[in-house]
């Protein structure tokens, strides 16, 4: 394990380096950490930015589909020329021209039942920015079992719900809160009803934002809170949580025992 | 006796517990509850008894991303 930073570190990451709060040992964690990010789309484009900017050293990337012209008005992290590329290709190149102190890892797949658990192992953290509740269960499922702190967010139209789940420190999973997916045809879609683009951006950044601060050990983070933001009229609440000892997951006599 | 449900008022019986009320609303399933602000665990629910003034908030999960 290092100690120090090199002069080009102390450099590049001279404005983290001057916050108390963060310092030479606190970039050095970020240098030394292993984030995978669920999703390279609305919220998964500012999330893998900003991580890659702040030098989270390795940076994994799980998301099967390609670049489509609809995706351009929120997802800043790919371009117009991209189209039909592979998300995770075009994300890395982004991520690798922007930081190349950066490792990425490109999983060109659907996370599922199947291969979960093991990609998620190889990483510290684990943030959700996908955009189906099948991924959110699969994800949030293989996090518990895993013991892998999950930074979680979705949204729709013009607002946000964003929550950190650490069942293994005591803190509600997404089950604890949501059991289960309500019929798919009720809840609207980015697809069906619209986004607002910057939007995807707030929230996004509030996530990336909650990851350094679970890497680097500060703030209060979101463990037990969910934050409900609208860019309406531009209000911000949270909701306290806690763990449902009747969780199918972490509760006290649990029915899901692997990831489904 | 009054509360509000998702900030709209609403008369309701005495003796009424956050199950009855989500039955009486028709609630199944895909949704969280907060009671004045906090969340209440699905476990709770039928222990859980409404009192005059209480906001019960039903929160819908969002799956866009």
């Amino acid at each position: 394990m290092r100690e120090d930073l090199t002069d080009a570190e102390l450099e590049r990451y001279a404005r983290h380096v001057i916050l108390d709060e963060v310092g030479e040992e606190g970039q050095l964690k970020l240098l030394q950490s292993k984030v995978l990010v669920v999703g390279a789309g609305g919220l998964g484009s500012p999330i893998l930015l900003y991580l890659a900017a702040a030098g989270v050293g390795t940076i994994g990337i799980i998301d099967h589909d390609v670049v489509d012209v609809t995706n351009l008005q929120r997802q800043i992290i790919h371009t117009t020329e991209e189209i039909g590329e592979a998300k995770v290709s075009s994300a890395a190149e982004k991520i690798e021209a922007l930081n190349p102190d950066v490792e990425v890892i490109e999983h060109r797949m659907r996370l599922n039942a199947a291969n979960a658990v093991e990609i998620v192992s190889q990483y510290d953290i684990v943030v959700d920015g996908s955009d189906n509740f099948t991924a959110r269960y699969v994800t949030n499922d293989a996090c518990f079992f895993a013991k892998k702190t999950l930074v979680s967010a979705a949204l729709v139209r013009f607002e946000g719900q964003i929550s950190t789940y650490k069942p293994h420190e005591g803190g509600p999973c997404y089950r604890c809160l949501f059991p289960s997916a309500p019929d798919a045809d009720l809840v609207p879609r980015c697809d069906t009803v619209g986004i607002l683009g910057s939007v995807a951006g707030v929230v996004g950044c509030m996530q990336a934002t909650e990851v350094l601060k679970e890497i680097l050990g500060i703030g209060t983070g979101l463990m037990g809170q969910l934050v409900l933001f609208d860019a309406w009229d531009m209000n911000q609440r949270k909701i306290k949580t806690k763990r449902d000892p009747g969780c199918a997951l972490c509760g006290d006599h649990p029915t899901i025992m692997s990831v489904r | 006796m009054m509360i509000t449900v998702n900030g709209e008022s609403r008369k309701i019986t005495a003796e009424t517990t956050l199950s009855d009320l989500l039955a009486q609303l028709g609630y199944v399933k895909g949704f969280a509850v907060a009671l004045n602000g906090e969340f209440v665990p699905r476990t709770d629910y039928p222990e859980t008894g409404i009192r005059t003034g209480d906001a019960v908030e039903i929160l819908t999960p969002m799956q866009g991303g």
